[in-house]
């Protein structure tokens, strides 16, 4: 690996000066996947203007600068696609090495949360507010879960050792994410959990897993669901919160107001929207959490179907290509982190944005690159960092 | 690069990497689709809800106009006064519902906590008057009469009275000018209820939560106009209620002015001479009942007779309308629409109605005319007129020969009718007519006068009377006959023997029938209105109007003057020499028929009155008396139930009413400067540059001014026992009482 730009990758293809370099067939530049990259900058870029909207009239939230979370949130993706770019230069299989201190930093951090150094935030305890900087840790986790289990899932097989992940490493790699995930289950962060089960289920699906994994975790899912249920281990009122979604008068105060107003926000949109900075529930505050896990109201309700439609349109971009990164990679490590961040950005977009539409049960998990809040952005692009770098480095196993 | 196997590339990871593509997608899709239901196919729906959550409406109340008698004085206004009001919604948010703070409340304004609370509940089926029937989110007022000491005890401690106001606020407020009540005539207003908030939301006037409407009187004919619309500023607001924009706004527009054609001065005098006959007529005593006359409601109508405008109108018994400003109290409301109530609410001058009596003889003349009977034809009028075994007796069985139809009018001779009549009833056919139509010109005589329907009066609600003609009666039986046939004997009691002959022929016009109905008994019932209309179209030569109370709206800011014209609705059906005839017969009733004794020292040489006097028979009650007159200009029906005869009972009060009118004094001089109305009022009163109206202070009291300028006169005045200069007949009146029917009313006791 020559620093020299840090884009290009040693040993391989003939060294060229200058911008022809850049543009030359085998350039790094050239095998990017530019349409995931530009996907996410317009989500990121459409999330800033978004959160603007949401915000400039907050003066309780945004300490009388209108500006505050554009300007926090322009600033988060700066960070978010700089760590992309260190991600790339790194490489993806370089991080592999990494993983265990990743790992173990990252359940280190969850866990602070749940000391008094950690903050709670809308009833859930799951920030770390170091010096006027808030982190949530449960979206690192999310990272370092994946390649965690990608790295124990697929070091064998990519050895060439055997076909298939073996049911000591599959069980092994269960222990690693189950650790994390109880600690999210004690802030409580139901919401990352679920996004956990769903990372949990796409790598252990495209590690080639055995069957019986997938439906024995699914099966044991449903059961536990269940058995809450019927058990009544959840008060009733929690109960009519998840299921408040479909049931706005369940907890109309709570839960059923977000729905509603949320769902009215979106509705009230048509076809083209009240247009940018002029839809009246946004203007008028109805909607909670509006820069956050209720972004997508804002394009509902001010750039209509349209707008709206075009978010999930590019979510869909991303996740294709993220598809296509997954299947096009040599290496089972590579497929299984880029299937896991397929389940991770996909599980998050259609919970986010279902919850939104009254489909989804109402949870804490924010919009990837749409929603404000920098822990999730920088998760974010460290995904399509990893993304990238497993595009790029596909043909490294020649 | 073949040696090292691409792991990521084995069949099972491929599969199902694209099974987790499908399923990404599908989940895409599913986020797409519903956002195309919500967005588009329920958009609109979303859209109103959103605007519905944002805009937040400041009501402005619209001042409502004042109702204005000829003159301009006001007969219902606006006062400010200070209104204490609680909102449920707030008293709910108390622990106890709110019962404390009530209690507290009653306490400070010196009420019963019962009764506060009474007036705070919502009303239903199940829960009587005094309740709140508007809507309620909207401040419920307490008491309108609050002193600025409570209302400033209130303010002070609010957080001991959450939820409760104490603001000054526009009162409807019924004045009664120089004591004149009106109460029927005004009607009164009542708070908006949510399903009409409902069915006027879409019209052109929708109402708001605080709106009054009215319920009944002109305050409900003239309620759009008198309402004005209430001013709405629209704010955009955000989640807290903080205003972030304002979106639309409409000014307020005070409500018109009503100009009535009341002259309240009149109107006091017309009152309070009602309200003396029935007192005086209940120390009557009455042969047939033996028993004092009850006198339990009467009527009266001063009516303009060229153009139908209402000069006066007064209904007994009577209440104060300001009972119902503020709302009503559970006690007041039982007083006027209890079971033991008189219902005063009822305005008897057109929800009455009566058999007509001889009164009604105006209508059989011209119908005899029309008949083709000759004006001056011999009609013998004998004691009495045998009918197949029935004999049918003129009242206290006098006889006058050979008499003109004017005359028999004029002496009220019941057999020269009951001649015409079963002349005409054989003419036609008798008891089964042939087929092709009966002439029946006594009946359609009746509707072309325009009875059996309504004059079309501007107030709510007026009855219709009856023309019982055959349509009628055969209509009538088939909604009785059962009833009648179940309970009829042939040789039973009175009832069950009238019973059987309805259930067997009931359908059918019998002789009997027309004969009584020629002269205004039985089954035949009128309104005072529209004998006003019928008296007041013989006055002006023939034309009937529509009767108005309403003369002219007059915007608030009184640049827009639409004036309420007269409306004709059409002709009586008699010649001009039928009308002479017809006016010489009632001016002799005043000098030496009827009413003779009760106007003796009119100066009917200046002043020329015509009159019909009236006793209609009610089954099981005492008789209902009529007057009916009219002079140049004016139209005057008085009728008081259970009251004797129409000389008898309304004899002085109509003089009295005419001496107000044309400054009449008891030596018969004329004085035109206490005259109150010698020629009916023209104009509008006049209106002030900003709007307001010029009106003339009343003061003192009319109808007092008037008595007192009676004393001379030695036939009239509060003692009855003063010597009359024409002495009044041995029973009553030569009126048209005959004895009682030996088949009695064909009306079935209700």
């Amino acid at each position: 690996m020559t620093g020299a730009n840090g884009f290009s990758v040693s040993g391989y293809g003939p060294e060229r000066a200058g911008w022809t370099r850049i543009l030359s067939r085998d350039s790094l530049a050239r095998r990017l996947d530019w349409p995931i990259l530009l996907a996410a900058t317009a989500l990121s870029l459409l999330g800033s203007l978004l959160v603007y909207s949401a915000t400039r009239n907050r003066t309780e939230l945004n300490q009388g600068d209108p500006y505050f979370f554009l300007l926090r949130h322009l600033m988060n993706l700066g960070i978010g696609i700089a760590l992309m770019i260190g991600t790339i230069w790194l490489g993806h299989r370089a991080l592999r090495n990494a993983v265990p201190i990743l790992y173990g930093l990252s359940v280190l951090l969850a866990l602070v949360v749940l000391t008094p150094l950690g903050a709670t935030i809308n009833g859930q305890r799951n920030w770390l507010v170091i010096g006027g900087f808030s982190l949530q840790p449960a979206e690192f986790l999310k990272v370092t879960i994946i390649l965690g289990m990608a790295m124990l899932l697929a070091t064998r097989v990519d050895a060439g050792d055997k076909p298939f992940p073996d049911h000591r490493t599959v069980f092994q790699s269960l222990c690693l994410a189950a650790v994390p995930i109880l600690i999210l289950l004690l802030m409580p962060d139901l919401g990352s959990v679920l996004a956990m089960v769903a990372i949990i289920l796409g790598v252990l699906l495209a590690s080639g897993a055995s069957n019986r994994w997938v439906f024995g975790l699914l099966i044991t899912g449903v059961i536990g669901c269940v058995a809450i249920w019927q058990l009544h281990i959840l008060d009733e009122y929690q109960i009519n919160r998840f299921a408040a979604f479909a049931n706005p008068d369940l907890d109309p105060a709570g839960v059923g107001y977000n729905t509603n107003q949320a769902r009215i926000a979106i509705g009230s949109g048509g076809l083209t929207g009240a247009g940018l900075f002029h839809g009246s529930q946004t203007t008028g505050q109805f909607v909670p959490e509006q820069q956050t896990d209720f972004v997508f109201t804002v394009a509902g309700e001010e750039l209509g179907f349209v707008g709206a439609g075009l978010i999930i349109l590019l979510l869909g971009v991303v996740l294709w290509r993220a598809c296509r990164i997954a299947r096009d990679s040599t290496e089972l490590y590579g497929t299984t982190v880029a299937a896991g961040i397929v389940a991770w950005f996909a599980f998050q977009a259609f919970e986010n944005i279902g919850m939104t539409l009254g489909i989804m049960p109402v949870t804490g998990l924010p919009l990837p690159f749409v929603s404000y809040g920098g822990s999730s952005m920088f998760a974010v692009w460290v995904a399509i960092g990893l993304l990238q770098s497993i595009k790029v480095q596909r043909p490294m196993s020649a | 690069m073949t040696n090292i196997p691409e792991t990521g590339r084995t069949p099972r990871v491929q599969i199902r990497l694209v099974v987790i593509q499908i399923l990404v997608l599908s989940l895409l899709g599913t986020l797409g689709g519903r956002l195309w239901y919500l967005q588009i196919r329920e958009g609109a729906e979303y859209q109103k809800e959103a605007s519905g959550n944002h805009v937040q409406q400041v009501v402005d109340p619209a001042v409502r106009g004042d109702i204005l008698d000829a003159r301009g004085v006001p007969l219902a206004d606006n006062e400010t006064r200070l209104v204490v009001s609680a909102s449920r919604t707030d008293l709910l948010k108390q622990s106890d519902g709110g019962k404390a703070v009530l209690a507290k409340l009653a306490g400070v304004l010196g009420m019963k906590p019962a009764d506060v609370m009474q007036k705070v509940r919502l009303c239903d089926a199940k829960t009587p008057q005094p309740c709140w029937n508007g809507s309620p989110y909207q401040p419920i007022p307490i008491t309108d009469e609050a002193t600025a000491k409570q209302a400033l005890q209130i303010r002070e401690r609010s957080e001991d009275f959450p939820g409760v106001t104490a603001e000054p606020e526009a009162v409807r407020r019924y004045p009664g000018p120089g004591k004149s009540n009106s109460a029927q005539v005004l009607g009164y207003l009542s708070p908006v209820t949510d399903s009409e908030i409902q069915k006027a939301k879409d019209t052109d006037s929708p109402y708001l939560r605080s709106d009054m409407v009215g319920r009944s009187g002109l305050e409900r004919q003239y309620d759009k106009v008198l309402r004005g619309k209430a001013g709405v500023t629209r704010y955009e607001v955000d989640n807290l209620g903080r205003v972030i924009g304002k979106a639309k706004s409409d000014a307020a527009e005070s409500g018109s002015n009503l100009v009535t054609s009341i002259d309240s001065r009149v109107q006091r005098v017309a009152e309070y001479e009602l309200d003396k006959a029935m007192k005086i007529a209940r120390q009557q005593y009455d042969k047939i009942t033996g028993e004092n006359y009850k006198a339990d409601s009467g009527a009266v109508v001063v009516m303009e007779a060229k153009t139908g405008r209402i000069v006066a109108m007064a209904s007994a018994p009577t209440y104060d309308p300001n009972v119902w400003v503020g709302g009503i109290s559970a006690k007041d409301y039982k007083a006027l629409t209890g079971k033991d109530s008189d219902y005063p609410l009822l305005n008897r001058a057109i929800q009455g109605q009566a058999a007509p009596g001889s009164t009604f003889k105006v209508v059989s003349t011209a119908a005899a005319v029309q008949a083709g009977y000759p004006w001056d034809g011999g009609y013998p009028c004998t004691s009495s007129y045998s009918v197949g075994g029935q004999v049918f007796k003129n009242f206290e069985g006098e006889s006058f020969g050979a008499i003109s139809l004017g005359r028999a009018l004029e002496v009220s001779c019941d057999t020269v009718f009951y001649g015409l009549a079963d002349k005409e009833w054989k003419r036609d056919g008798g008891i089964n007519p042939k087929k092709g139509e009966p002439k029946d010109w006594f009946f359609k005589t009746a509707h072309q006068f325009g009875l059996g329907k309504e004059t079309g009066v501007d107030l709510p609600n007026e009855v219709t009377g009856r023309v019982p003609d055959r349509e009628w009666k055969q209509a009538y039986w088939k909604a009785n006959k059962n009833a009648w046939c179940k309970s009829g004997k042939k040789d039973g009691t009175y009832v069950e023997k009238i019973a059987y002959e309805n259930c067997l022929e009931g359908n059918k016009m019998r002789e009997g029938d027309e004969i009584n109905y020629s002269i205004g008994q039985g089954d035949t019932l009128v309104t005072p209105i529209q004998e006003a209309v019928i008296y007041g179209a013989v006055a002006n030569g023939g034309t009937k109007y529509q009767p108005t109370i309403g003369k002219a709206i007059i915007s608030a800011d009184g640049r827009t003057v639409t004036p309420i014209k007269p409306k004709k609705t059409g002709k009586l059906p008699v010649s001009q020499a039928t009308l002479k005839g017809m006016n010489d017969a009632f001016a002799g009733v005043i000098t030496r028929g009827t009413a003779a004794w009760k106007f003796g020292g009119w100066p009917q040489d200046k002043i020329a009155l015509h009159g019909k006097t009236g006793t209609a028979e009610v089954y099981g009650k005492q008789t209902t008396s009529w007057l009916a007159t009219y002079s140049k200009d004016y139209t005057v029906i008085m009728t008081i139930a259970q009251a004797g005869t129409g000389s008898g009972a309304s004899g002085e009060a109509v003089r009295n009413i005419y001496s107000a009118l044309y400054g009449v004094q008891g030596d018969g001089s004329v004085d035109k400067k206490k005259a109150l109305l010698p020629e009916p009022q023209k104009g509008l009163p006049k209106v002030r540059t900003d709007g307001t109206i010029v009106n003339p202070k009343v003061t003192g009291d009319p109808a007092k001014d008037v008595e007192a300028s009676q004393k001379d006169n030695t036939t009239n005045g509060d003692d009855q026992q003063d010597p009359a200069t024409t002495p009044p007949p041995t029973t009553g009146n030569r009126d048209t009482r005959r004895k009682p029917r030996k088949r009695g009313s064909r009306r079935m006791p209700a």
